[in-house]
């Protein structure tokens, strides 16, 4: 099991969302963040942000899949979030020691999909 | 001669009226998503700023002055010989100038009732061009022929009492035809959750208010009509809102408080063309009927043909205008407003006719006038924002602001 957490610009989320239902996965939790890349800051990438004390604002996912379902995931949010400039984001892959489904009490592969 | 009370009631009922525009901005600003808020309450405001002086320099001139049965003449620009006299043909006991400032603020209002159909996809320069190009080729010549002396409806025995079919009609057409050229929002027709409606129901209460200086203020005196303007406003309102929420409990299985201020709304507008002419009853029955009928348009006709009105900019004003002119028709009473006329109800089926004639021709007017006028701007610089710009949201590509933080 990996939990997938990626940071993506807010304009790209429903591009995300998108094609990762059509490589069929489902389950994502969604949240807005503050924060800078490499870039720190540059203007020129998303405006607004001189209030913010250069953070800029991201959209930050997380995704819990099984293994065979890690490939795809990746993909669909690079190719969703990918524009070709910079702060398109970062995607970081955890290992997943346990995940348990608090309605039934599944735990395990079981329990993600 | 000048009376000291119709002056105060028409200066204030002009103040009421102009607070409707940010009224309406907040009304429409709550609608869209958090990104385009600005870009609403920009637009609404601009409006303010734009119109209120197009209106003393030309404005009020083309629509008010003697001129042809179409348009005013230029002899009143920049209120050349507008002064602080009574002018009879308008308004014999209020400055000339009170008139014209009354009137400034519904030629504001009435561009900013656009912005519902074109919100969150306009870009900020096409706008601009559009609602002044709006209001010399459309507003202005309607204006005249409804209500300037001379006019090609008024002459015909058109009666507006206070403009359902110079605001509402006129701004509704105009949005359904500008929701038509710039076309669908991305996701359309997938439901646009309201970023924050205790906005949008601040902006019905503005608008409510502000609706007694519209409708009460076109008596132009502070007299009976007025009164009965005022009661009659507020008791269609009120049938118009109940009357929707009800439709809610129904349809949706709970009474919205999104449903409930938007048929308060659809009420006030089409009380106001009959405001001066018509007495409680009636006022219940349009109320009723447009709830009815604007329910009917905004949740299902918008769908099923697939137009992106996204603020229902036409399914409620215009719905709502065309009902009140009709009901104006149908309603007026001569016992009720010895300067009005009887309606096909009291014996005149003549005047329906003239009201429904009124409405077509309006409709034809509004719809041809702001095609063109689109179709140049766009030719001109696009009306569109393009599709990167409409995910990032007009705040800060058009503005370059955010309206909200995330820290602090």
């Amino acid at each position: 099991m990996k939990l997938v957490i990626a940071i993506i610009q807010p304009h790209k989320l429903d591009d995300v969302k998108k094609e990762l239902y059509q490589e069929e996965v489902n389950l994502i939790t969604v949240s807005e963040v503050l924060g800078h890349g490499r870039q720190k800051g540059v203007t020129e990438v998303y405006r607004g942000i001189k209030e913010t004390g250069n953070l800029l604002r991201k959209i930050r996912l997380e995704i819990a899949v099984n293994d065979n379902f890690l490939e795809r995931t990746i993909k669909a949010i690079t190719k969703g979030a990918r524009t070709g400039e910079t702060g398109d984001g970062k995607i970081f892959v955890l290992d997943l020691s346990e995940c348990v489904r608090i309605r039934t009490g599944e735990t395990g592969p079981e329990a993600i999909g | 001669m000048i009376n000291a009370g119709d002056t105060a009631f028409v200066l204030i009922a002009s103040a009421m009226v102009l607070l409707m525009t940010p009224g309406l901005a907040f009304f429409y600003g709550g609608m869209v998503r958090r990104k385009n808020i600005l870009g609403v309450l920009m637009q609404c405001f601009i409006i303010m700023c734009v119109l209120g002086l197009q209106w003393v320099l030309f404005g009020y001139s083309l629509s008010f002055a003697p001129g042809n049965a179409f348009i005013g003449s230029l002899d009143w620009a920049g209120l050349r010989g507008v002064g602080l006299e009574p002018y009879a043909g308008y308004a014999a006991t209020i400055p000339h100038q009170a008139f014209m400032i009354f009137q400034a603020m519904f030629a504001v209002i009435t561009p900013a009732l656009i912005i519902g159909a074109f919100a969150e996809r306009m870009k900020f320069s096409a706008f601009l061009v559009f609602t002044l190009l709006w209001a010399f080729l459309v507003y202005d010549p309607i204006t005249h022929m409804v209500w300037g002396n001379g006019g090609l409806l008024k002459s015909m025995g058109v009666q507006d009492f206070a403009g359902g079919i110079v605001v509402h009609v006129n701004a509704g057409i105009a949005a359904l035809v500008a929701a038509l050229y710039l076309g669908k929002r991305r996701h359309f027709p997938q439901a646009v959750a309201p970023h924050n409606l205790p906005f949008t129901v601040l902006g019905a209460g503005l608008l409510w208010f502000g609706w007694f200086g519209f409708n009460a203020g076109s008596a132009l005196a502070a007299n009976g009509i007025a009164v009965n303007a005022f009661v009659v406003t507020n008791t269609a309102g009120a049938a118009a809102g109940l009357t929707w929420a009800l439709i809610d409990w129904l349809y949706n299985g709970k009474p919205t408080m999104f449903g409930t201020i938007t048929g308060a709304i659809a009420g006030l507008a089409a009380i106001t063309p009959a405001a001066g002419f018509v007495g409680v009853i009636p006022a219940i029955l349009i109320g009723i009927s447009v709830s009815l009928i604007g329910f009917f348009m905004v949740a299902i006709v918008k769908f099923k043909f697939s137009y992106d009105d996204s603020l229902d900019a036409f399914g409620v004003h215009g719905i709502g205008g065309i009902i009140g002119v009709l009901a104006t028709g149908l309603f007026a009473s001569k016992a009720l407003n010895p300067a009005g006329v009887d309606g096909l109800f009291n014996g005149n089926p003549k005047f329906f006719l003239i009201q429904l004639g009124a409405v077509l021709f309006t409709v034809v007017y509004s719809l041809a006038g702001t095609f063109v006028i689109l179709k140049i701007v766009d030719k001109l610089m696009g009306v569109r924002v393009n599709e990167k710009d409409e995910a990032i949201g007009l705040d800060l590509t058009q503005h370059k602001e955010t309206a909200y933080t995330v820290l602090e």
